[in-house]
């Protein structure tokens, strides 16, 4: 039983890191019909950025705590800008291209993005501090430390907060009319172009949270870390319904139920002839399963078309 | 010494440029016939996840070239000079055997490659092929040298070795009753990992698990948490340190309190780094004799500090080892033609930094010291050195390696 | 009658240029610029497969390097001493076409109602799911041998020579990488020659006007099922083909061959020389190939001439300019370098393409 109860808590954390990258996935989705598969490098940008504040900082003398928000301010604000020039560079001038091109782009854009991390801050593993004590509290036998607890709620905080913006705030208004139809949003008004850059900032600023988060929770950041991290955040959003903000929360806790449970009971359930090594097996077959039987998705519109 | 390894560094440049043409010879050579110049080909993945590994393996064979560079080497009456011509090979099969290709076509004298088992094994026949002498610093699939091809070698104990002494340690020497395995399952984790439990198993230990992961993951809560509810006495991880070091780090915090034991891709300093004080009392091993027993073992980690300003990573002591047994080879057939040097490379008897190296039948290294670790406050300290010759533990100086074995 | 003649001559002269190449690049540059070769050529092989079904049918496959996988390690199986078999390639060949067919329905077959962006996630999780079984399969049951792979792979022998030794032609001695050229070059056009065959076909046309209009085409008349299920078939046959011939020039196959990053470059040859436009595939296979090869070589020499020494190390270099020059082709030529005439045509007039 606590065996059970701990991997439902390893599959929540495991399920809020993918949520809180695929959020920003999904928001992207959602006005732009288009998946930034950079979006992973991003959330490493994110991590990288803040470990090289915060450690300087923390050496100087400062605060721990002040030292952190640093840290994920200059992420934010480095993330931000990222998002911006990639917008602005790779994918405004495909705006009316094949479907194809901006994916094209993207690998591109992840590609580069890669390679300067590393000449920026090596090939080397870098450990990642601790940003809160780590000593674990006791759930009945099970263990959860103060971070688990905060990745989930972040992940949480960041979906309602992007749901009240979506749906309940002027921009958010532009923004769903520029999903819509970016042609008529511009004749209501609506500078799309401004909305879209907005919404790559956002998402970015949400990559960085997530960065510093996945950072802080396995104590390590690497120049590489962002894409099997994104492309399991692409398939948790997918899951869920990729556009639908509640969806990618939804489908990112799923798989990670899926991996955490698949990796601890279909070992003993299968007799050993399936193990921990299938995995990922599990989790692409859930997927598979999921969209043969709801082709857009757990949550996602009926409409598939969409241009 | 700064300005060599700069000029080194432009003029190996130079070479990945343009195989053909010859480099110029370091402004220190003043001798009136220019000296024939050796090219050695190394290979290792200097992009990717590996990246760092195969920088560090690329540091290694540069020290030994810039080293025995320094002696004034004269092989057949002539003046000669090292140069290292080094290829990305991507840990990719693939472009393994295009790297091989282009060492065979650059008339390169000996390979210093593969890092991992996947591309040496199939560039391997590629230098048989063209008869060209290779030796491994770090694959460790047994399949290596089981081709048959006489131009094999490795400088490192294989899977079988390495698997044979960890199981035998953790069943006598760590009293672990039962054992948990975990692997990555990659050639080398996999590979490692079934040695182990078999040499465990034989020695009447019990597997309570046996789980997997891969060599990209991060998260392990939910194998550790199986694990854990195995109760098991050692862990056995068989993967590398940038898994190993996070996977400590999660064993804490889950409460799991089983001794944790690792082969070589986790005996580095970056584990103890990533897994921070989790990294306390945990076992490791590496193949060969602790660089402060051998002779310029401790003069080989400073001279690298010095060059790179880096700390050794793992394989650039075997590196630098396969190298110089490379270079031995040479000196004692008095040829850097490969066809004639090759014949010497199995009568080798070599003080390296890592070990006494010699061969056996199949290019393995013969009677394979594996050294154990524990990690004690962020640092490894080795515990005791398992399976080495006696000849290892009195060195012949390195400076004159192993002259006696010339007269063979 | 004179077409006719201009045509022929333009194959003659294309198959001088065929023939003559290895020796220019291989006397010129070195043999393992062959092997680049030898590698672009089975890459051309993929990128033409993968081009049925994104190019023609217009269904994005992120997983397609599972067809290759199972191609490779059908012919690993089949002639190695892992399963003591050394059946003949004429044989194993035409039989891992047959089995990639297969798994490409057995894809195709649930995937029938996904388009765009779900299609690729669950082709991305097939091709992935593909890889780790081959890793897996060592237990309980030896398979696949695991992450060791398969070594000591038989060569490709045809009529009996295997062309992993040098023969001897008229006193020229011609390397192995040179006799697979050849192999390799006959198969690609012969996969050339299918395709081209294809397009101007009832089947062809159906593929197209499902891409462009899935509901319109049904409307037409066209079995979009079995049509697009055939798109797979044809598409995953021709990857297994050239994996076949990847096992049998490699003599080893492992499962890191065909990590998902495969696919993607895969992709990329289609995307970048022109999706659906035979000769423009051909040119981005070609390019995607030799180019990182390129770079590589070209990268020192350049920062040593600006710079008077070299900044970046020409590895990370060179994957730097590779992606800078996808981002780049996307936004100058985003219907490809090489798009067909229709194609263009269709682009130039009216940008916003039917959604998928």
């Amino acid at each position: 039983m606590d065996t059970f109860v701990q991997q439902i808590i390893n599959g929540l954390t495991l399920g809020s890191i993918y949520a809180l990258v695929a959020l920003g996935y999904t928001m992207v989705y959602g006005i732009l019909g288009l998946i930034n598969f950079a979006h992973g490098e991003v959330v490493m940008i994110g991590a990288l950025t803040a470990l090289a504040v915060i450690k300087p900082l923390a050496g100087a003398g400062l605060p721990w705590p002040l030292a952190v928000l640093a840290g994920v301010a200059a992420a934010i604000a480095a993330c931000m800008a990222l998002g911006f020039v990639i917008e602005r560079v790779a994918y405004r001038p495909l705006r009316n291209a094949p479907r194809l091109a901006p994916l094209i782009t993207a690998i591109g854009v992840s590609m580069v993005l890669q390679q300067l991390a590393m000449i920026i801050w090596g090939r080397n593993y870098h450990s990642f501090p601790q940003l809160l004590p780590a000593t674990p509290r006791a759930i009945g036998g099970a263990q959860i430390t103060d971070l688990q607890i905060m990745i989930v709620a972040v992940a949480i905080l960041m979906m309602a907060g992007l749901a009240l913006l979506v749906n309940r705030t002027r921009l958010g208004r532009a923004m769903r009319a520029t999903a819509e139809n970016p042609q008529i949003a511009g004749l209501m008004g609506v500078d799309a172009n401004h909305i879209v850059s907005l919404t790559f900032v956002i998402g970015s600023a949400l990559a960085a949270v997530a960065g510093v988060m996945v950072s802080a929770n396995y104590g390590i950041a690497h120049y590489n870390m962002g894409f099997i991290l994104g492309l399991k955040a692409f398939t948790a959003a997918v899951l869920g319904g990729i556009g639908n903000l509640t969806g990618a929360m939804l489908g990112g806790i799923l798989l990670g139920l899926i991996e955490a449970l698949g990796a601890g009971y279909i070992g003993d359930l299968t007799g050993g002839f399936l193990g921990s090594d299938y995995q990922d097996v599990f989790a692409f077959f859930v997927l598979i399963v999921v969209l043969i039987f709801r082709p857009s998705g757990l949550m996602g519109e009926k409409v598939s078309e969409r241009a | 010494m700064k300005l060599n390894s700069l000029a080194l560094s432009i003029s190996s440049a130079l070479m990945l440029i343009s195989c053909s043409k010859e480099a110029p010879p370091p402004p220190s050579v003043t001798a009136a016939p220019p000296p024939l110049v050796v090219k050695l080909g190394h290979a290792a993945p200097l992009t990717g996840p590996q990246a760092h590994l195969g920088k560090d393996n690329e540091n290694g064979a540069r020290l030994a070239i810039a080293d025995a560079n320094a002696r004034k080497p004269r092989i057949g009456g002539r003046d000669v000079v090292f140069e290292l011509l080094s290829e990305d090979d991507q840990a990719d099969p693939k472009q393994g055997t295009l790297v091989a290709q282009k060492f065979v076509d650059a008339k390169v004298n000996g390979v210093i490659g593969h890092l991992n088992s996947g591309t040496t094994i199939p560039a391997s026949k590629i230098y048989a092929d063209a008869g060209l002498p290779q030796i491994s610093p770090s694959a460790t699939n047994p399949q290596y040298t089981l081709q048959g091809f006489k131009t094999a070698f490795r400088v490192m104990a294989n899977d079988v070795q390495q698997g044979r002494v960890l199981g035998d340690y953790a069943a006598k020497q760590l009293k672990a009753g039962t054992v948990a395995i975990i692997d990555d399952k990659t050639a080398y984790g996999e590979g490692l990992a079934k040695e182990f439990k078999k040499a465990a198993e034989a020695d009447g230990v019990r597997i309570v698990a046996e789980e997997h992961t891969d060599d990209k993951a991060v998260d392990f809560a939910a194998i550790l948490t199986k694990v854990k509810s195995k109760k098991p006495d050692l862990l056995f991880y068989g993967g590398m340190d940038a898994q190993a070091g996070p996977m400590a780090a999660q064993m804490k915090k889950l409460g799991l309190k089983s001794k944790f034991l690792m082969g070589d891709g986790g005996c580095t300093v970056e584990f103890a780094k990533l897994a921070g004080d989790a990294a306390e009392g945990h076992y490791c091993s590496l193949p060969g004799v602790p660089l402060d027993k051998m002779p310029g073992g401790v003069a080989f980690r400073d001279h690298y500090k010095a060059m790179f300003n880096t700390d050794i990573q793992l394989y650039a002591p075997y590196v630098y080892d396969a190298v110089m047994v490379m270079i031995d080879a040479m000196k004692r057939a008095d040829s850097v033609e490969p066809a004639k040097y090759r014949a010497e490379l199995p009568k080798t008897a070599y003080a390296g930094v890592t070990s006494m190296i010699s061969f056996d039948e199949k290019g393995d290294i013969k009677d394979g010291a594996v050294t154990l670790y524990q990690f004690r406050g962020g640092i490894k300290e080795p515990l005791e050195t398992i399976g080495a010759s006696p000849t290892a533990a009195v060195p012949a100086p390195a400076a004159a390696p192993a002259k006696p074995a010339e007269k063979k | 009658m004179k077409a006719k003649v201009k045509a022929w001559q333009g194959v003659a002269l294309i198959a001088a240029v065929l023939a003559v190449l290895p020796f220019a690049v291989g006397l010129g540059m070195g043999n393992a610029w062959v092997r680049v070769l030898d590698f672009a050529l089975l890459y051309i092989m993929l990128a033409l497969g993968l081009n049925i079904v994104v190019g023609f049918a217009g269904l994005l496959d992120l997983g397609y390097i599972a067809f290759y996988a199972i191609g490779a390690y059908l012919y690993a199986l089949l002639s190695s001493p892992h399963f003591g078999l050394h059946w003949p390639a004429w044989a194993v060949l035409p039989l891992g076409a047959a089995v990639a067919g297969l798994f490409g329905v057995l894809l195709g077959a649930p995937t029938l109602r996904l388009r765009g962006d779900y299609l690729a996630i669950v082709t991305l999780g097939f091709g992935e799911i593909i890889r780790i079984f081959l890793n897996n399969l060592n237990s309980p049951v030896n398979i696949t041998n695991g992450p060791q792979g398969i070594a000591r792979i038989d060569p490709i022998s045809v009529f009996g020579v295997p062309l992993s030794r040098p023969l001897d032609v008229l006193g020229v001695s011609l390397p192995g990488v040179y006799l697979y050229y050849y192999l390799f070059a006959l198969v690609a056009l012969g996969i050339i020659f299918v395709t081209m065959r294809l397009e101007d076909s009832r089947i062809g046309r159906a593929w197209v006007a499902i891409r462009e209009d899935e509901i319109a085409a049904k409307a037409c008349g066209i079995n979009t099922r079995n049509v697009k299920l055939l798109a797979f078939a044809m598409g995953a046959s021709f990857g297994g083909v050239a994996g076949g011939l990847f096992a049998g020039f490699q003599e080893f196959v492992s499962p890191e061959s065909f990590s998902l990053m495969e696919s993607v470059m895969v992709l990329c040859m289609v995307v970048l020389g022109g999706m659906g436009h035979v000769p423009g595939v051909v040119l981005g296979g070609l390019l995607l190939a030799v180019l990182p090869e390129a770079l590589r070589q070209g990268a020192g020499p350049v920062q040593l001439a600006l710079f008077g020494r070299v900044l970046l190390d020409p590895e990370s270099l060179r994957i730097l300019l590779f992606g800078l020059a996808l981002i780049l082709v996307m936004q100058y030529r985003p219907a490809g370098l090489w798009p067909s005439a229709t194609r263009r045509r269709e682009f130039s007039e009216n940008p916003p393409e039917p959604g998928r």
